[in-house]
């Protein structure tokens, strides 16, 4: 613990880093998502393309993928650019199945009134498809959160540094303190992150707690003997 | 007035959902059409809002031919009510309202003030407002999609079914209501069923359709029950059976009216004079 305490500087350091590199991959893995994921629900052939082209994206090993990103966008090898748009990669791997399955959740019914009384495409994507698929885009968004929180780690094996620096470092230089320091801060930021999009979806989503509610009351009143 | 010229559609797998099919619907009158499911009502009903593009013939509103205006601009000017209401369960009941005044460019405290107003209309509690589809009961929510049918003051109103999964005690309810809205407001509206009583009960004009959209018979509810046009309509209206197969029977110096199954249905009392329903055998 006494590493801990004389090193909070350094810690809070590595933390800002590390959520410098992890914030914008998992927001820019959303706003991708959100076209390619519109596009593969929106036709059969286009859904295949692209589903399949990002479930292998996924399955591109890290390591080679920060080798290979710096000859391939141009940057330096030690450019924390690099793993940013790597995160960036596999955040919108997992996301434009979630976007896909999220539009394709929303009820038909809904959508065809929407159509009905007169939203344009465009207007039906924003108020209604968007918000209506709000669930499963969150649910999403807190794997691709976590995920890439853990996933940052590994940065600092390619010199970006991140709460991953602690553990390497620790390693290198014998200290198990650090080395602990560097796991629980990695897990408390991903558990932070997490409670922070859990909230962002309290405020976004309302109605979808109108019917908890709902529900919730309907099981504290009595039951009521109804004859028609 | 809503006109159908030789109108048919055929969909992409083939299905000849609509044949042929023409027919005028007066303005500020109710039109039903009636038929068994598959018939192609809601294929009909979904032409004149260009929901469906006819693949023969072609619909008119007042002259005009529909097939010249935008399809999202028509929706915005025509009402539309459909069963399980289509309400948007991310907005609340007001909001669901003033959806298409806020699509049309309504400024925000307007649409909501006439979204209020319009609750009243129909029915129900402004208290309601602020709750979310899924926190009403069935025929509440039924009573929100015609209030946001109505919401930009349309000339016509397309119903599809709109009150066909409530209960019978609130079905009826609601029926009484739309016989009291129309009285009032007067909008030409297309009803769709496949409910033989709603359709004589709203129908100034009823419509029984067969399979294709092939009319079967059209005429106000006494014209069809008086005279049906042949052995599919009687069997389709049950002129031949049940409630409306009545016959009368001289009790204590009376008149009754009998079902077929022997039920009492009523008295006869006076004359029936012309124009008023007239009943089979
Ligand atoms: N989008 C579609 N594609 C193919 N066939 C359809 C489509 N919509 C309706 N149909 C077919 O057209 C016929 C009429 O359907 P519909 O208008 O929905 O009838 P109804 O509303 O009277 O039940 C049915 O045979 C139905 O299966
Ligand atoms: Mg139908």
């Amino acid at each position: 613990m006494t590493w801990v305490w004389e090193n909070l500087d350094l810690i809070w350091d590595r933390t800002l880093d590390h959520l410098i590199l992890s914030v914008p991959p998992i927001i820019l893995s959303f706003v991708i998502a959100l076209p390619l994921g519109w596009l593969a629900n929106r036709y059969r052939l286009s859904r295949g393309v692209i589903l399949t082209a990002s479930g292998l994206l996924y399955a591109i090993p890290s390591f080679p993928m920060f080798i290979v990103l710096p000859a391939l966008v141009g940057t330096t090898l030690r450019s924390p650019l690099n793993l940013v748009i790597a995160l960036t990669i596999y955040g919108v791997a997992l996301m434009v199945r979630v976007v896909a399955d999220g539009l394709a959740s929303v009820d038909a019914d809904v959508q065809r009134s929407a159509v009905a009384v007169g939203f344009s495409a465009w207007t039906n994507f924003w108020q209604v498809e968007l918000p209506l698929s709000g669930p499963v885009l969150l649910a999403g968004l807190r794997v691709v959160a976590v995920s890439t929180v853990s996933l940052a780690t590994v940065g600092a094996v390619i010199g970006a540094q991140s709460l991953g620096s602690l553990f390497t470092d620790g390693f290198q230089r014998g200290i198990q303190a650090e080395i602990i320091t560097g796991i629980v801060a990695t897990v408390l930021l991903a558990l932070l992150l997490d409670a922070a999009l859990v909230a962002a979806g309290r405020l976004a989503l309302p109605w979808t707690r109108a019917r908890k509610a709902v529900k919730a009351d309907a099981r504290l009143r009595p039951p009521v003997e109804v004859t028609p | 007035m809503i006109e159908f010229r030789s109108v048919s559609k055929q969909f992409p797998d083939g299905t000849l959902a609509v044949d042929d099919f023409s027919l005028t619907l007066p303005s500020h009158r109710t039109t039903v059409l009636v038929g068994s499911s598959g018939s192609g009502k809601t294929t009909l009903l979904r032409m004149i809002n260009r929901m469906v593009d006819p693949t023969a013939g072609s619909i008119e509103i007042d002259g005009v031919d529909i097939a010249s205006l935008e399809p999202v601009k028509l929706r915005r000017s025509i009402g539309y009510v459909m069963q399980n209401s289509g309400l948007l369960p991310h907005r609340k009941v007001v909001d669901n309202v003033a959806t298409v005044p806020l699509l049309r460019g309504v400024p925000r405290k307007k649409a909501r003030a006439d979204a209020l107003a319009m609750l009243d209309t129909v029915g129900l509690d402004r208290g309601l407002a602020d709750r979310y589809p899924s926190q009403l009961s069935g025929g509440q929510q039924q009573r929100v999609g015609v209030a946001r049918g109505l919401a930009v003051n349309p000339n016509i109103l397309l119903m599809d079914e709109p009150f066909g999964a409530v209960d019978p005690i609130v079905r009826a309810e609601l029926q009484q209501e739309l016989i009291r809205l129309q009285t009032e407001l007067g909008k030409t509206v297309v009803f769709v069923t496949h409910d033989v009583d709603e359709a004589f009960l709203l129908g100034d004009q009823v419509v029984i359709l067969q399979e294709g959209g092939r009319i079967a018979q059209i005429g106000s509810p006494a014209d069809i029950l008086a005279h049906p046009a042949n052995d599919f309509v009687a069997s389709f209206i049950g002129a031949d059976r049940g409630k409306r197969a009545l016959h009368v029977e001289r009790h204590d110096g009376r008149d009754v009216l009998v079902d077929s199954d022997g039920r009492l249905a009523g008295v006869l009392v006076g004359d029936s004079a012309p124009g008023q329903v007239g009943f089979s055998r």
